[in-house]
């Protein structure tokens, strides 16, 4: 099969997000990037297809801090090949991030081959202007499937499942080539160890593939940007893990849950 | 602003699910403020029966082939764009879930209007609308303005009242004929949710585990709570796709809703997708190492400290007090 998958970085928010001078966009001074998480099962789900059923991997991205770990991760975990566009994703909507990835897979070949998946994350924690895999679908003029969690390809179409809530999930048959938002592999994301990465780093090359620049980086203006208010707060209980035991049996018992 | 309001009006399995209300709601009050009128659209073969529990929008639109239940995106997006051009419709409200998926993004393309995706408040101001949209996992507000009231805006569920889309009046109902194209995705059939051996909707105790538990030996010490205080083990989604618990464990949007008596949210951040699901729990007990996790803005009680610290002693002290 020949497999596609979009890698995506995303400010991590285990660390404090705070919001720039600008009031708009967010403080880059202290953030700290890592790969989307739907995005990792979308690498996973293709590596899976690609040893259940041969192809190639090709793992893609725009330009972003700590993008170049992440690529040789890729690698390291067998990927085949991985490509960097040259384009600053920082200042990009979603709306002109697909138009640039769109323009790449069109150049890759037009039309793309009939055993063609592209995986995109089902959509990423700063997806303003909507998800990426409805309008790369768009864009290619291919048919698309969000929020899926299992793949199995069968001649010129798959077979895949979606998500719905509670539990509850659809299966539904599509034609290939075709572009499938991933919101689950499988099997969970591989560990790959460091000293395989580094070797990744020392054998492998991160290819770079000139696009043109989108005509307009973003569709919406933004009025301002903020942390939110909350609501409410938690009553805080303090000490030592002991003493703050004795307090939650308390609370525990209050609640008649003993 | 837009002369007619659209709501993209939602159901699974013949039941129109909340976030159908909570659209008419925020619909109606916009609808109020700039003097628009509220239309809803329903797609599916049961639409004609359910379309006069819409009662808070003017008008609902129906479409009941078949070839509409579970249609794809594409297919549902090029309906609302002709529905848009038959009632000169400029703002359009779907919902920011799994079913709508990707709807939104492709109505915006044929429109070329802007989507505003994660809304979770939306006020008519000066002819146009302003909307909040939550992102960073709920821990970043962006304000967005849509200066003449045109665009297309995915709503988060659970943001918006339910009650406020609710009216005991029938709606006028018009059934409308929209092109179905030869659909490249078909739905084949409904995988129902593994039944597990537990049912986690039936606990009076829920100790809910998230990525801060770090490994899967970890999740056995809330296993031991659990079992002195008579619950179950549930978790956040990171853990569940690690393969730690099974999917009938699975707490949020794409999981279980869940009530108990007490849930405790150890090492879970307050993402809103996890929020959604475990929100009307009658006391909720955080343990976050991050004393700014969004957890504690909603729980009754939380603690500031390492789950792996906290946990061996509160089992303790539950054995103790049981005797
Ligand atoms: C369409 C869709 C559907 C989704 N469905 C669901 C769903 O059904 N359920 C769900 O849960 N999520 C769902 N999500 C994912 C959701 O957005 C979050 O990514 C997820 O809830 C985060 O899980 P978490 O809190 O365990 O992890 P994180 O957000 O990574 O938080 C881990 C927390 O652990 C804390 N921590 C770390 N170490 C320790 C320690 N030693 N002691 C105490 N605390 C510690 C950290 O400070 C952090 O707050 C969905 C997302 C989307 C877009």
């Amino acid at each position: 099969m020949n497999l596609y998958v979009l890698l995506k970085m995303v400010p991590d928010t285990v660390e404090e997000l705070n919001v720039a001078a600008d009031g708009k966009s967010l403080d880059s001074e202290f953030l700290r990037f890592k790969l989307n998480d739907p995005d990792e099962h979308a690498l996973e789900q293709a590596l899976l297809l690609k040893e259940k059923h041969g192809g190639k991997v090709t793992v893609v991205t725009l330009d972003a801090p700590e993008v170049d770990d992440v690529l040789f991760t890729a690698l390291a975990k067998g990927a085949d090949r991985a490509v960097k566009l040259p384009v600053n994703q920082a200042e990009l909507g979603t709306v002109a991030a697909a138009r640039v990835l769109a323009d790449f897979l069109k150049a890759e070949a037009t039309p793309l081959p009939p055993d063609t998946l592209v995986l995109p994350g089902s959509y990423a924690i700063d997806d303003l202007e909507g998800e990426l895999a409805p309008l790369l679908a768009t864009a290619l003029e291919l048919p698309y499937v969000g929020v899926v969690c299992g793949i199995a390809p069968a001649e010129g179409k798959a077979t895949v499942r979606k998500e719905f809530a509670g539990g509850l999930r659809g299966e539904f048959e599509v034609a290939l080539p075709a572009v499938l938002g991933i919101q689950s592999a499988d099997k969970p994301p591989r560990y790959v160890p460091v000293a395989k990465v580094r070797a990744a780093m020392k054998s492998a090359r991160i290819e770079t593939v000139d696009v043109p620049p989108p005509d307009r980086p973003r569709q919406l203006e933004l009025e301002r940007t903020y942390k939110p208010e909350a609501a409410g707060h938690a009553e805080m209980l303090e000490g030592s893990p002991e003493e703050v035991a004795d307090r939650l049996v308390e609370i525990l018992v209050k609640n008649s849950a003993i | 602003m837009a002369n007619t309001i659209l709501v993209l009006a939602e159901q699974l399995r013949g039941e129109v699910t909340d976030i159908t209300f909570e659209m008419l709601g925020a619909g109606r009050k916009l609808a109020e403020a700039s003097g628009s009128s509220l239309c809803a659209v329903l797609l599916g073969a049961e639409a004609a029966p359910l379309a006069a529990k819409l009662g808070a929008a003017d008008k609902v639109l129906v479409a009941d082939d078949a070839p509409w239940d579970l249609a794809p995106a594409d297919a549902v997006a090029g309906a609302l764009e002709a529905v848009m051009q038959q009632t000169q419709a400029g703002l359009v409200l779907l919902g920011c879930t799994n079913v709508a998926a990707g709807i939104g993004s492709m109505l915006a393309v044929k429109t070329g209007l802007p989507l505003v995706n994660f809304c979770r408040a939306a006020k008519a101001e000066g002819g146009g609308v302003v909307c909040t949209s939550q992102l960073f996992g709920g821990k970043i507000y962006s304000d967005v303005k849509l200066a003449d009231g045109k665009g297309v805006v995915c709503i988060y569920p659970g943001a918006f009242p339910v009650d406020a889309g609710k009216r005991d009046q029938a709606p006028p109902i018009e059934k409308v004929d929209l092109p179905v194209a030869a659909p490249k995705v078909t739905f084949k059939q409904y995988l129902e949710p593994e039944t597990g051996d537990v049912d986690i909707t039936k606990q009076n105790v829920l100790v809910g585990v998230g990525r801060g538990i770090q490994t899967q030996d970890n999740v056995e010490l809330a296993e031991e709570l659990a079992q002195v205080l008579g619950g179950a083990v549930c978790a956040s989604r990171p853990v569940i796709d690690q393969g730690w618990l099974p999917l009938s464990r699975q707490v949020g949007k794409s999981g279980m809703t869940v009530k108990p008596r007490v849930y405790f949210a150890l090492g879970i951040s307050g993402a809103p997708e996890h929020w959604e699901g475990m929100q009307n729990s009658q006391c909720i007990i955080a343990v976050n190492t991050d004393a700014k996790a969004p957890i504690f803005d909603g729980a009754h009680y939380g603690v500031v400290g390492d789950v792996l610290e906290l946990l061996p002693a509160l089992t303790e002290k539950v054995k103790a007090k049981k005797g």
